[in-house]
C-alpha cells in the first residue's frame, strides 16, 4: 500500500491512463459528431490487440532482430485493422438508422458489440480462451529511486502522446479537422456549408477505430495477455472517461482517462473490490453533479 | 353475456395450464420440454417488466438482471440459509412464497434507488448508468462470502414448479397490464411520449418514472427469486450484463410497449435459445468440428442488430392483443 | 379592480450571456384575453417557460392568484391552475386523441395504485367520468371523429385543436396559447377566434396569448404588451399598441418583415 503519494502509482496509472486515453478519444470523437455511445469501441481495441499478436506471429521471422521495424509494422496493422472494422461497423449498422431515435443506434451497437465478442470466442481460429500476447519489444526496467519505470511505461506514453499531438494538430490544422468541428456543432448549417457529413463520419470512425487499436497493442505488451472480452472493462472504464472529460470534448477525453487511470491504480492498491467499483462510482457521481463533465459545454434543450 | 365477462386471459392461462398437465401426464411433454417452458414463463416476467421501465415509460435500463438478483439472492438466502426450508415439508410453501415476495421488495428498494439518476438523466446516458449499477450489483454477489461469492448460492430447494411459476407469471401480467391500463399506466406513457408535455398536463414525471423502475425492479426480483428456487442455484454470471440484454432483446423482438410482444417473445426466443444450444451441440457432434456455443450468441446478436436495423418496431409495435388488453371501461 | 390573476414582476432571464427577458412587468386580470407580441427571438415562448416553470428566471417574480409561483416545478404550477400549448406542437403521438385529453385529466383523479389495480368499483365509476368528459370536451373541438385516432395520424389543424383542449383538461383559472393560429389557413384561424372566445366565455379561463396573425391579436385581445429583443417596447390597446412608433420600428423598420 506504502504512503498515500506514491510515485510507483503514480506511473503505474498514468501508463493505465494513456491506454484509457487512446480508447477514449474514439469515443469522444464519435459522440461529438453521431451523438452515439458506440458501445463497439472496446472491442475496437480487443481487435487491434489480437491483430497485433496476428502480425506478429506473421512478421517476426521476416524482420527478425530489428525489434523497432517490428513493432512499427506491429502498430500499423493493429490500427489498420481496428480502424476498418470501425469504418465497417459505422456503414453496415449505423449509418443506416442515423435519422433514426438515438436509442435504435445505441441497442444496434450493443449488438455489435456483442456480435464482435462471441464471433471472436466461438471462432475456432481464436477461441474465448486466454492467450499469452508475446514480448515485441523486450522489457527492461529502469529504477528511478523508489520507482520502477519500465520502457513500456515509456513506450506506451510516448506513443499516446505522439498520437493525441497528431491528433489535436489534425483537428485544429486541417480542413478535415474542421469539417469535423463543423458537424459536431450543427449538422444543418455543415450540411448546408457544403460538407459531405458522410465522410466526416467515416473518418472519425477510422481514426477512432485507429486509436483503439494502437491501444490494443499497447494493453497486450504492457499486460501480455489477451482475450475475446478484454475489451469491455477498458471500452466501459475509458467512456466513462470522456463522460468525465466532458462527452464529445477531445482534451476532455485526454484529461479524465489520466484522472481515471491514477484514480484506478490507487484505488486497486488499496482494495480490489473498490478498484473494480470506482470507475462506476466516478460515472454516477459525475453525472449527479456535472453531467457536462470537467470540460464539456452545456447543451440545452430549447423548448 | 355472462360468459363475455369471464376475463379472456384468465381464461386462455387456465387452458394453457390444463393442457400442459395434461400433455405432461400423457408423457407428450417431458420434464425437459417443461423445464424450457418454466423458463419461458419467468422471462415472461423479467420482460414484461422491463418492458414496463423501457417500453412504457420510456426510461432505459441496461441492468435489469440486476434486479433479478438482488431477488435471487435474497429469497434464496432466506428461503436457503435463514429458514432452511424443505419442498417435502407441509407449510414451508407458504414461508417461500414470502421469500419470493422479499425478494422482490429487496428488489423493488434497488430500483427505487437506481430510479433516481433517472431523473436527471436521459436516454443513453441512463443507459450507461443502469449498466454501472447492474455490474455493481453483480461484482457485490461476486465478493461476499456469504451467498457463496464467485461460486455462488448452492443447494437452493426446488420450491419453483409449472404451477407456481405460472401462478406468480400470470400474476404478474395482470398487475403490470391492470397498471398500464388505468390513469396512472396513461401518465408513464405519457412520460414516454413527450416528457416536457408530460409534465405541462400536470404530471408528476418523477413520481412516475421513480414508480416505473420500482415497480419493473419488483417484478424482476419476483422472476429472478423463482428462477434461484427452479434451478436451485444463484449465482453471478446469472445477473451480467449480457443476461439483460438477452431480456432487452426480447421486448425489442416482441415490440416496445406491447406486453402481448413481451410475452410472444420472451417464448420465442427461450424456445429458440434451447433449440440453438441443442442444434449447435448436435451438429458439433455429427460433424466432430469444434462448433461452440457462443455460435448461440453470435446469432442472438445478429437477431438484435437486424431487428433494429429492419423491423424497428418487434413483432407488435405497440399493440396489444384482445387477450390481453381490458375493455374500455364504458 | 380586484387583484390580478397573473402577476409578473421584474421578470429577467438570461441564457448564458444572451438576455432573454429583460425586466419584464405585467397584470391579467381574471376574465381578459391579453396578447403578446413581438419579432421572431424577442423573448416571448421564453417568458411563457418562466412562467410555466421551464426554466427558473435569473431575477424576477411570478405570482398566480395571489401566490408566489416563481421556480416551482411545472407540474405543480399546472396543478394551481395553469395550462399552456406549445409553439412546436408537443402531442403525445402514439397515443389515441381521447388519451392525449385523459392524461391531462390524472392530477384531478383520485384513484390510487391499488385500486386500480385491482379495479374496484370506485375506480371503474371515476374512469367513465373522465372518459365521459374527456369526449366532451373532444366534442367540443370538434374531434369526436378522432376519438380513438392515434394523435400523430391528425393533421395539423386539428393538432393544434386537440392541443388546446388537452390544456383545458387540466381545468385551468389561466392558459397561455403560444402561437396559436400559426400554420393554420383563414377559415381555421377565423374558428379558433370564436374557440378562444368561448374559452373565456363559457369556460371562464383567462388567456394569454403570443400571436404573429395580427388579425387574431388585434380582433380579440384586449391588452396587447409588445417585446423586442426581451425588453418592452409598448403596452396598451390594440389601437395604442398598432400605431406606436417603436413597434412599427420593430415590426417593419429594422428586419422589414
Ligand atoms: N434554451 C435556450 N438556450 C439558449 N438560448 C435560448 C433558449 N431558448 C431560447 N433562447 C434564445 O432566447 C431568445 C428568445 O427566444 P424565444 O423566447 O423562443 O423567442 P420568441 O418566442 O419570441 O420567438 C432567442 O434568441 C433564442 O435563441
Ligand atoms: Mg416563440
Amino acid at each position: 500500500m506504502g504512503p498515500l503519494i506514491n510515485p510507483q502509482q503514480i506511473i503505474n496509472g498514468l501508463q493505465l491512463g494513456s491506454i484509457y486515453a487512446l480508447i477514449a478519444l474514439g469515443y469522444t470523437m464519435v459522440y461529438g459528431i453521431v451523438r452515439l455511445i458506440n458501445f463497439a469501441h472496446g472491442d475496437f481495441f480487443m481487435i487491434g490487440a489480437y491483430a497485433a499478436y496476428a502480425a506478429f506471429f506473421a512478421f517476426n521471422a521476416m524482420v527478425a532482430g530489428r525489434t523497432g521495424t517490428l513493432a512499427f509494422i506491429v502498430l500499423v496493422i493493429a490500427m489498420a485493422t481496428s480502424a476498418s472494422v470501425a469504418w465497417l461497423a459505422n456503414k453496415l449498422a449505423y449509418k443506416p438508422l442515423r435519422y433514426k431515435p438515438k436509442l435504435s443506434s445505441l441497442i444496434t451497437a450493443i449488438g455489435v458489440s456483442m456480435f464482435i465478442e462471441y464471433f471472436f470466442s466461438a471462432f475456432p481460429a481464436i477461441g474465448a480462451s486466454y492467450r499469452a500476447f508475446p514480448e515485441i519489444i523486450p522489457r527492461r526496467d529502469i529504477h528511478i529511486g523508489p520507482a520502477v519505470v519500465s520502457n513500456l511505461v515509456l513506450i506506451d506514453l510516448a506513443v499516446a502522446a505522439i498520437l493525441m499531438i497528431g491528433l489535436t494538430l489534425l483537428v485544429r490544422r486541417t480542413t478535415l479537422g474542421k469539417a469535423m468541428r463543423a458537424v459536431s456543432q450543427d449538422k444543418d448549417a455543415a450540411r448546408l456549408m457544403g460538407i459531405d457529413i458522410e465522410m466526416v463520419i467515416s473518418f472519425t470512425f477510422l481514426i477512432g477505430g485507429a486509436f483503439a487499436g494502437a491501444a490494443g497493442l499497447l494493453a497486450g505488451m504492457t499486460y501480455p495477455r489477451i482475450f475475446p472480452y478484454m475489451g469491455i472493462l477498458p471500452g466501459l472504464k475509458a467512456f466513462i472517461a470522456a463522460v468525465l472529460g466532458g462527452i464529445g470534448n477531445i482534451p476532455g477525453a485526454m484529461l479524465g482517462a489520466y484522472i481515471m487511470g491514477i484514480a484506478e491504480t490507487f484505488a486497486s492498491a488499496y482494495n480490489s473490490l473498490i478498484g473494480e467499483g470506482i470507475a462506476f462510482a466516478i460515472l454516477i457521481l459525475v453525472l449527479l453533479i456535472r453531467p457536462t463533465g470537467l470540460l464539456g459545454e452545456k447543451i440545452a434543450d430549447k423548448i | 353475456m355472462k360468459l363475455q365477462k369471464f376475463p379472456r386471459f384468465l381464461a386462455v392461462v387456465i387452458l394453457f395450464y390444463a393442457v400442459i398437465e395434461i400433455l405432461f401426464k400423457l408423457d407428450v411433454v417431458n420434464g425437459y420440454l417443461l423445464h424450457i417452458i418454466n423458463l419461458s414463463l419467468i422471462y415472461v416476467i423479467l420482460a414484461t417488466s422491463l418492458n414496463l421501465i423501457n417500453g412504457i415509460t420510456g426510461q432505459f435500463s441496461l441492468g435489469h438482471m440486476g434486479f433479478a438478483g438482488v431477488g435471487a439472492y435474497v429469497s434464496a438466502a432466506l428461503s436457503t440459509l435463514v429458514f432452511k426450508l424443505s419442498p417435502s415439508k407441509p407449510g414451508d410453501m407458504l414461508v417461500f412464497v414470502g421469500c419470493i415476495v422479499a425478494g422482490g421488495l429487496a428488489a423493488a428498494v434497488v430500483g427505487l434507488l437506481i430510479g433516481f439518476p433517472s431523473l436527471r438523466l436521459k436516454g443513453d446516458y441512463l443507459a450507461i448508468v443502469t449498466l454501472g449499477f447492474g455490474e455493481i450489483i453483480r461484482t457485490a454477489f461476486n465478493n461476499l462470502d456469504v451467498v457463496g461469492g464467485p461460486r455462488g448460492l448452492l443447494g437452493i430447494p426446488k420450491f419453483s414448479n409449472f404451477t407456481t411459476i405460472i401462478i406468480a407469471s400470470a400474476l404478474s401480467v395482470v398487475v403490470i397490464r391492470n397498471l398500464i391500463q388505468s390513469s396512472h399506466g396513461r401518465a408513464m406513457l405519457s412520460i414516454r411520449e413527450n416528457e416536457v408535455a408530460a409534465e405541462l398536463v400536470g404530471i408528476d414525471t418523477t413520481r412516475y418514472k421513480v414508480m416505473a423502475f420500482t415497480f419493473g425492479a419488483f417484478f424482476a426480483g419476483i422472476a429472478g427469486g423463482l428462477l434461484a428456487h427452479l434451478i436451485q442455484l444463484a449465482h453471478p454470471t446469472q445477473f451480467g450484463f449480457i443476461k439483460s440484454v438477452e431480456v432487452l432483446i426480447m421486448i425489442y423482438a416482441g415490440g416496445v410497449g406491447s406486453i402481448t410482444g413481451s410475452i410472444l417473445a420472451a417464448f420465442g426466443l427461450t424456445f429458440l435459445s434451447e433449440g440453438l444450444r441443442l442444434g449447435i451441440r448436435s451438429l458439433a457432434d455429427a460433424t466432430g468440428l469444434p462448433i461452440g456455443g457462443e455460435w448461440r450468441m453470435v446469432i442472438y446478436a445478429l437477431l438484435l442488430i437486424f431487428i433494429m436495423l429492419f423491423r424497428n418496431e418487434g413483432l407488435m409495435g405497440t399493440k396489444e392483443s384482445k387477450i390481453i388488453e381490458l375493455p374500455e371501461v364504458e | 379592480m380586484s387583484a390580478p390573476l397573473l402577476k409578473i414582476e421584474k421578470l429577467t432571464h438570461y441564457f448564458g450571456g444572451l438576455k432573454a427577458v429583460s425586466d419584464f412587468n405585467f397584470e391579467i386580470p381574471e376574465g381578459s384575453i391579453y396578447g403578446l407580441i413581438g419579432p421572431n427571438g424577442s423573448g416571448k415562448t421564453t417568458t411563457f417557460n418562466l412562467i410555466t416553470g421551464i426554466y427558473t428566471p435569473t431575477e424576477g417574480k411570478i405570482s398566480f392568484q395571489g401566490h408566489d409561483i416563481t421556480g416551482q416545478k411545472p407540474f405543480r404550477i399546472v396543478h394551481r391552475g395553469i395550462a399552456r400549448t406549445f409553439q412546436n406542437l408537443r402531442i403525445f403521438g402514439n397515443l389515441s386523441a381521447l388519451d392525449n385529453i385523459r392524461i391531462a385529466r390524472h392530477y384531478t383523479t383520485r384513484s390510487g395504485l391499488v385500486s386500480s389495480i385491482l379495479r374496484m368499483p370506485s375506480f371503474k365509476a371515476e374512469e367513465r367520468q373522465v372518459r365521459k368528459e374527456a369526449l366532451e370536451l373532444l366534442d367540443l373541438m370538434h374531434l369526436s371523429h378522432r376519438a380513438t385516432e392515434k394523435a400523430k395520424n391528425l393533421p395539423y389543424g386539428e393538432l393544434r385543436r386537440l392541443e388546446i383542449a388537452r390544456a383545458l383538461a387540466t381545468k385551468p383559472r389561466l392558459i397561455l396559447l403560444d402561437e396559436p393560429a400559426a400554420g393554420m389557413n383563414p377559415k381555421e384561424v377565423d374558428d379558433l377566434m370564436h374557440l378562444i372566445l368561448r374559452i373565456r366565455n363559457e369556460f371562464k379561463v383567462t388567456v394569454f396569448l403570443i400571436e404573429h396573425h395580427m388579425k387574431v391579436v388585434m380582433g380579440i385581445c384586449e391588452r396587447i404588451k409588445v417585446i423586442d429583443f426581451g425588453e418592452t417596447i409598448a403596452e396598451g390597446l390594440p389601437e395604442e399598441v398598432k400605431n406606436h412608433p417603436k413597434v412599427l420600428e420593430a415590426y417593419l423598420g429594422k428586419r422589414g418583415a
